[in-house]
């Protein structure tokens, strides 16, 4: 089976990715840094090179709407978008999750307005972390077509979407060389849906119906369950991601030789006093600047987040606890509170035994730039307020010019 | 025409549903799931639909019923079409986007205008009951002018806005205009509407017992009494071609046989409506018969 090697931007790997997910039905809009994904597929639908329905909606919440419907009579779908497109289809995004739907949709994660940026940061897809879906981040083009693949497998199983999440520009449109593999590779690890809802006028239904707080009986006497029931079942689906993304990624590396690590993923970890966290391609450049605080005889290693949601968190104290610190570097914040990840992994180490000393980083808001030397910096202030006996501090805002 | 007594005697609304003694909305439902024979989807938004459904596990319409996000109603329906085409069913079933007034007119109407732009292939089934309803009667942009609302206190200032004119602007295939009350009106609309494709909008007028404050028993009463006045027509435009149906159709000869008015002077809504303001409501009345006699008779 041939395996073709094609330099190109992150946002052709997700467009060729649900290629060959042979997705049947898009419906898009077009916002920066997204809009190539779906000015590829577009093409692609166009010139019959994939047969599918593309739905050149008005909105970003009739974008999701349309998968929503699509995928409730049984197609696979897709969508992608960035920032204030998430935003504003933010309705939809609970609605896809709460109907458990498997739906793919891949995020070039942009920071959001106000005041308008186009540029990276996660704090779009951060933001709807507690809807119900699972969030997978890539590092790099190879990771983003894969995972966008594994996407569906996972979403199927467990009738639970998944957005892929990679960073706007330094992904995006960043060319690398990205393996494709065959379709008949990818079809094999990817069989066609299997719908878990009916639409047939010979069997009607209706479909997410008011539904009260408690159990009810149906016409036969049978008690059915009440929303909090239908929301504890959707919790524990999106727990079973747990088990299914690690599985998933295995699955894929038997089928093409790359596996990423399922829910986390780690570089110079075994010795690692000083982790230093983060999730999508600024991982990457932790590994560097681990690299380089190595060569100073400080024993740092790095541990990316792959999947926030579900969030690993026997994963994490498995691989955190016994540490001295643990650096947390978010691209998005909680204002008034700290990072996203950083508030996470606090609590999930917090009483632990062996809970490390846990400090915050705020970094590449709206695209400002993270050089190596400033995650090394931030790292060399992190290590002496430990050594100086702080447990506990503000986040560190890095290259911020007050 | 069919007959009312010809009309077929379905089975796909159940006898009893959760709607408001006196609701229009069964009426006219009863009549677009006989004339799509059931085989249909229907794409449901927040709205007094939802509740005339029931609430899980049980249903009071036995064709398949898909309930939407508010502003969604039209791109869920795309979606229904969408996915139906992709996976081989697209003749199995008519999809049916069906929302109220506030549903359609005010946040519904990006993704109707978005869908009616592109012609997607499905019936959007407006039920226009002149308010927010299912929310305890506030003012939707298709409320009349002074009718009192939990938002318009002293009665409301503007005139609706014209729906169907609307969807008539974007060149779709079939524009109906009917009221729940006319069962064979609705049915005749449906029916047509269901053997073309493309987007089909069928605008219907629907008593509110409720809302517009009139004894339950009225319903129909009061339904053909807005038709006599001139304030609801009964229409349709098929590819462009504009024709009088029905009852509105007999009034051309006759003339209007009742007055804003008197119209007016049988619900509560209307308590306290100025004389100004009802001459005024009869000039719009006025004003738009005779341009839909016009257009009728060219």
């Amino acid at each position: 089976m041939s395996v073709t090697t094609t330099v190109m931007a992150g946002n052709e790997a997700a467009a060729t990715a649900a290629k060959l997910a042979r997705v049947q039905v898009i419906a898009a809009y077009p916002i920066t840094p997204q809009t190539s994904v779906v000015e590829q597929l577009s093409a692609w639908v166009e010139s019959g090179e994939l047969p599918a329905e593309f739905v050149t909606v008005e909105s970003e919440h009739s974008a999701l709407t349309v998968c929503i419907t699509a995928s409730t009579v049984g197609a696979r779908v897709f969508t992608a978008t960035s920032a204030n497109g998430l935003a504003y289809m933010t309705e939809q995004v609970w609605w896809a999750a709460g109907a458990r739907l498997p739906i793919v949709m891949c995020i070039a994660n942009r920071a959001m307005a106000a005041p308008w940026n186009v540029l990276n940061d996660q704090q779009d897809s951060m933001s709807v972390r507690d809807a119900g879906w699972i969030q997978l981040y890539c590092r790099d083009n190879q990771e983003i077509l894969d995972t966008t693949i594994q996407a569906y497998r996972i979403a199927e199983q467990l009738n639970v979407p998944v957005m892929v999440c990679y960073d706007g520009f330094l992904l995006s449109h960043t060319m690398m060389p990205v393996e494709i593999p065959a379709a008949e590779t990818v079809d094999a690890f990817l069989p066609a849906r299997v719908p878990l809802t009916i639409v047939d006028p010979a069997d009607p239904r209706n479909i997410g119906p008011v539904t009260l707080a408690d159990p009810r009986v149906d016409a036969q006497g049978v008690s059915c369950h009440g929303y909090m029931e239908i929301r504890a079942l959707h919790h524990q689906a999106v727990l079973d991601a747990l088990k299914v993304i690690p599985a998933v990624d295995a699955e894929w590396s038997e089928a093409t030789g790359r596996a990423w690590g399922g829910l986390t993923w780690e570089h110079l970890l075994d010795d690692a006093e000083v982790v230093l966290v983060a999730a999508g391609s600024l991982g990457v450049q932790l590994t560097v600047a681990a690299e380089q605080l190595r060569e100073r005889g400080l024993n740092v290693g790095v541990l990316g987040i792959r999947a926030y949601r579900p969030f690993p968190a026997d994963a994490l104290r498995g691989k955190l606890a016994g540490r001295r610190l643990v650096l947390v570097f978010d691209k998005a914040l909680s204002y008034g509170n700290e990072g996203p990840i950083c508030g996470d992994i606090k609590a999930t180490m917090s009483g632990r035994p062996g809970a490390p000393t846990v400090f915050g980083a705020v970094c590449g808001l709206g695209g400002r730039d993270v050089s190596v030397e400033h995650l090394v910096d931030a790292a060399l202030r992190a290590i002496a307020d430990r050594e100086d006996g702080v447990t506990d501090r503000p986040a560190d805002w890095l290259n911020l010019h007050l | 025409m069919t007959k009312i007594i010809d009309l077929p005697d379905t089975h796909y609304v159940l006898p009893g549903n959760r709607a408001c003694a006196g609701c229009g909305i069964g009426i006219g439902l009863r009549q677009i799931t006989a004339a799509l024979e059931g085989q249909m989807v229907m794409a449901v938004p927040a709205s007094c639909l939802t509740v005339f459904g029931g609430m899980y596990p049980v249903s009071s319409v036995k064709v398949p019923w898909v309930n939407v996000a508010f502003p969604s109603t039209a791109a869920a329906a795309s979606g229904l079409a969408a996915g139906l085409r992709a996976i081989g069913k697209a003749d199995a079933m008519t999809v049916l986007a069906m929302a109220g007034d506030g549903g359609t007119g005010d946040i519904g109407i990006q993704a109707l205008s978005g869908a009616a732009e592109r012609n997607d292939d499905f019936i959007y089934l407006c039920y226009d009951n002149e308010a927010y309803m299912n929310t305890g009667t506030q003012r939707s942009g298709l409320t009349p002018s002074g009718a009192r609302t939990t938002t318009t206190w002293s009665g409301k200032r503007e005139n609706p806005k014209d729906l169907p004119a609307i969807m008539e602007a974007h060149n779709i295939p079939y524009v109906g205009s009917t009221s729940a009350v006319f069962p064979e009106d609705v049915y005749d609309k449906v029916a047509k509407a269901r053997a073309i494709h493309g987007l089909r909008y069928i605008h219907m007028n629907t008593p509110c017992p409720s809302g517009w404050s009139f004894d339950p028993k009225d319903t129909v009463k009061l339904g053909k009494m807005a038709v006599d006045a001139g304030v609801v027509v009964l229409y349709e435009v098929v590819d462009g071609e504009f024709r009088l149906t029905g009852r509105s159709k007999a009034l051309v000869k006759v003339g209007l046989r009742a007055t804003v008015a008197e119209y007016v002077a049988t619900q509560g809504r209307f308590k306290g409506m100025t004389a100004e303001t009802t001459a005024a409501v009869q000039d719009w009345v006025d004003t738009r018969w005779a341009r839909y006699v016009a257009r009728d008779a060219s």
